[in-house]
C-alpha cells in the first residue's frame, strides 16, 4: 500500500515535471532547430542560423537597448514614488487607507487593454503618444501594486519598537527610516523592484499602444519579428526575452530564503 | 543639588480611557526607582511618557532641571531599554551599541573607544561581531544594555528589563544590571510587575495601582509598614480578615479590614498564655519553612510560616499576633 503511494505520487511528480519542463525543453530545441515540420518529432538538424537573425537585426538591438533602459527607469521612478506610499500605508491611519490599498490592486484586476485604450484618449489629449514620458507612465502603473504592497508588507513587519529604539538613541524620524526600516525592509523591496523589472520587461500591449513605432521594446519587436520570420525565431526570441527574467528570479529567490528578513524574526 | 528626575502630575489618556493619573514622582539623581505593580497598571505607559515616546494630556517631567516634556525621544537626554530589546538584527552587537554615538556625530576614535569600554562592562567583548539573532537572550539583553549605557543618559529607563530570561539567569542579571547602575551612578527608573525583582534592585519602589501610585518608600518600609490595602496585599503574603483583629480574638466591625503578615503570626503549643485556640487545617512543606493554615474557634482562617518542625494536620494549637494592620476604604488607619 505504501509503496503504491509513493509511486502514484513519484508518477504524478515526474507528469508535472513533463508538464513544466516539455514546453521549456522544446522551445529550446526549436530555437536551434534547422527545419522542423509537424509529424516529426526531433528537428532535422541544429542551426544558430536563427540566433544570427535576430541579433543581426538592428531593430533587435535598439529594442534591447529601449527594454532596458524603460525597465531600469520604471524600477527607479516606481520606487520613488511607490515606496513612501506604501510606508504610510504601513504606519499610519488615514481616511480612505482601504480604499486606496483596494483600489490599487483593482486596477490589475481589470483587463489591461480596456485600461490602456482609455489612457490612450487621456495620452492623445496631453500629447504624451509616441513619448518617453507616455511609455514610462504605462509601465509604472503596471508595478505599482507590487512596489506598494509587497514594501508595505516589509514595512509593516518591522516592529514599532525598533523605530522607536533609534528615536530613543537619537535619530530623528528620516534617519529612522534610512537606518533602520528601509535596511530591513529591503530585501523585500528587491523582490518588488524585481518583479516591477520583469513587469516592465514583459509588458508589450500598452507600449505599443503608446511607443510604436517610435519605441519599439523586445516584446513589441517580438510581435513583428513573428509574423515576418520562421516560427524558430519566436523560439529565440522567447529565450531571449525570458533569460533575464529567469535570472532575476532566482536572485529573488536566494534573498528570500536567506536574507536578513529571516534573521530579523529570529530575535528571542 | 537637583533632582536626577522628577515628574510633576502626570495625565495620561488612551483610547478614552485614563490610564495614568496625576502621578508625581522624585527620583533622586543615582538613584534607582522601580515602578511596582501589576500588568496593566500604566507602568509602561509611565515610562513612555519619560522616555518621550507619548505626551501627557498635562504634568511635567524634569530631567536634572531641564524641562523635557515637550522633547521628542531624539532630544532628550534618557536612554531606555526596550521589554523585548529592540536591536536592530541588520546591524551586529558592535553597529547596535555604536549607533547612538553615531548619531551625536562623535569622532571614530571616540566612538571605537566608548563602545569598546562599555561591551566590557557588560562582558559583551567575544560577541562583538555577532549579529543580535545569534546570541542568547542574556546576551541580547545586554547589549541592549550597553547601547543604553553608552550614550551616558542622565536617566536610564528599564522597562520588565528580566522579564524574558529564564529564572535562574534574572537573579544573576539583576545583580549585575544593580552592580553597574550602582558603579556609574545612574539614574534610573526600572517598570515591573515582580516584587522580588523590585525588592533585590531598588533603592526605592514606588507601587502603582489602577494609573496611580499608592506609596513610595524603601524596599524594607514597603514591606513592614504598607500604607494601603492595596500595597499590603501586593507585596508580600497577608492574611485578611473582616473586622477588628486583636491579639484576643475578632469582633466585627463594618467596613474595617484587619490584615497580618504570615510571619507575624506564630503557632504556639496550645492554650499557651495570650495564644488564640486553633486547629491545624493544611500544612503545606517549603523546604526551608512550611505554611500552615489554621483555623480559630472564631472561624478565622489564618496562615502562618513556621520553620521548625510542623505541626500534623488536626492538631490543637494555639496562634500568638504579632503585629495587625486596620485598614479602611483601602487606607491604613489606627
Ligand atoms: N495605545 C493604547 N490605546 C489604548 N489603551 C492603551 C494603549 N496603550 C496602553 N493602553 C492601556 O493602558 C493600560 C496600561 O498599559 P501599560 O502602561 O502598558 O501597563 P503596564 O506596563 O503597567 O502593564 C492597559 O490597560 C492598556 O490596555
Ligand atoms: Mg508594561
Amino acid at each position: 500500500m505504501r509503496t503504491l503511494v509513493k509511486v502514484l505520487i513519484s508518477l504524478f511528480m515526474f507528469l508535472l515535471a513533463v508538464f513544466i519542463v516539455g514546453p521549456l525543453v522544446w522551445l529550446a530545441s526549436r530555437a536551434f532547430a534547422a527545419e522542423w515540420r509537424y509529424p516529426d518529432l526531433w528537428p532535422t538538424g541544429f542551426t544558430l542560423r536563427w540566433w544570427r537573425v535576430v541579433v543581426d537585426d538592428p531593430m533587435v538591438v535598439v529594442a534591447l537597448q529601449n527594454s532596458a533602459t524603460f525597465a531600469s527607469l520604471t524600477v527607479l521612478i516606481s520606487a520613488a514614488i511607490c515606496l513612501p506610499a506604501a510606508y504610510a500605508f504601513s504606519r499610519y491611519q488615514f481616511p480612505g487607507r482601504r480604499f486606496m490599498l483596494v483600489a490599487l490592486f483593482a486596477v490589475n484586476a481589470f483587463p489591461k487593454m480596456g485600461l490602456f485604450v482609455a489612457l490612450a484618449s487621456l495620452f492623445y489629449a496631453l500629447q504624451l503618444m509616441q513619448t518617453v514620458l507616455g511609455v514610462l507612465i504605462v509601465h509604472v502603473l503596471g508595478t505599482v501594486v507590487f512596489m506598494t504592497w509587497i514594501p508595505a508588507a516589509a514595512f509593516s513587519a518591522v516592529p514599532r519598537s525598533l523605530e522607536e529604539a533609534a528615536r530613543d538613541a537619537g535619530a530623528g524620524p528620516f534617519r529612522v527610516f534610512w537606518s533602520v526600516t528601509l535596511p530591513m525592509a529591503l530585501p523585500a523591496i528587491l523582490v518588488a523592484a524585481i518583479m516591477s523589472f520583469i513587469a516592465s520587461w514583459d509588458e508589450a500591449q500598452g507600449t505599443y499602444l503608446v511607443g510604436a513605432p517610435d519605441y519599439m521594446t523586445m516584446p513589441t519587436q517580438m510581435y513583428s519579428l513573428v509574423l515576418n520570420y520562421p516560427s524558430q525565431v519566436s523560439a529565440v526570441f522567447s529565450i531571449l526575452l525570458s533569460v533575464p527574467s529567469a535570472g532575476l528570479l532566482l536572485l529573488v529567490r536566494k534573498q528570500i530564503m536567506g536574507g536578513q528578513l529571516a534573521e530579523g524574526f529570529q530575535i528571542k | 543639588m537637583t533632582t536626577g528626575l522628577q515628574l510633576e502630575g502626570l495625565h495620561k489618556e488612551l483610547g478614552g480611557r485614563t490610564i495614568v493619573e496625576n502621578l508625581s514622582l522624585d527620583v533622586a539623581t543615582g538613584e534607582l526607582v522601580c515602578l511596582l505593580g501589576p500588568s496593566g497598571c500604566g507602568k509602561t505607559t509611565t515610562l513612555r511618557m519619560i522616555a518621550g515616546f507619548l505626551e501627557p494630556e498635562s504634568g511635567r517631567v524634569v530631567v536634572a532641571g531641564h524641562d523635557v516634556t515637550s522633547l521628542p525621544p531624539e532630544k532628550r537626554p534618557s536612554a531606555m531599554v526596550f521589554q523585548n530589546y529592540a536591536l536592530w538584527p541588520h546591524m551586529t552587537v558592535t553597529k547596535n551599541v555604536a549607533f547612538p554615538l553615531r548619531l551625536a556625530k562623535r569622532p571614530r576614535a571616540e566612538i571605537a573607544e566608548r563602545v569598546a569600554k562599555v561591551l566590557e562592562l557588560v562582558n559583551l567583548t567575544h560577541h562583538k561581531d555577532s549579529r543580535p539573532g545569534r546570541i542568547s537572550g542574556g546576551e541580547q539583553q545586554r547589549t541592549a544594555l550597553a547601547r543604553a549605557l553608552v550614550q551616558e543618559p542622565a536617566v536610564l529607563l528599564l522597562d520588565e528589563p528580566l522579564s524574558n530570561l529564564d529564572a535562574k539567569l534574572r537573579v544573576r542579571v539583576r545583580e549585575d544590571i544593580r552592580e553597574i547602575q550602582q558603579r556609574l551612578g545612574i539614574t534610573t527608573v526600572m517598570v515591573t510587575h515582580d516584587q522580588d525583582e523590585a525588592m533585590a534592585m531598588a533603592d526605592r519602589i514606588a507601587v502603582m495601582n489602577d494609573g496611580r501610585i499608592e506609596q513610595v518608600s524603601s524596599p524594607q518600609e514597603l514591606y513592614s509598614d504598607p500604607q494601603t490595602e492595596f500595597v499590603a496585599t501586593f507585596v508580600g503574603s497577608l492574611n485578611k480578615v473582616e473586622g477588628r483583629l486583636e491579639p484576643h480574638g475578632l469582633t466585627p466591625e463594618a467596613g474595617l479590614t484587619s490584615a497580618i503578615r504570615p510571619e507575624a503570626v506564630a503557632v504556639v503549643p496550645a492554650s499557651s498564655d495570650g495564644a488564640l485556640d486553633a486547629e491545624v487545617v493544611r500544612v503545606t512543606p517549603h523546604g526551608h519553612f512550611a505554611e500552615v493554615k489554621v483555623k480559630t474557634l472564631g472561624e478565622v482562617e489564618l496562615v502562618s510560616f513556621v520553620t521548625g518542625p510542623p505541626p500534623a494536620e488536626g492538631d490543637q494549637v494555639g496562634v500568638r499576633l504579632g503585629e495587625v494592620w486596620r485598614f479602611r476604604d483601602g487606607k491604613r488607619v489606627r
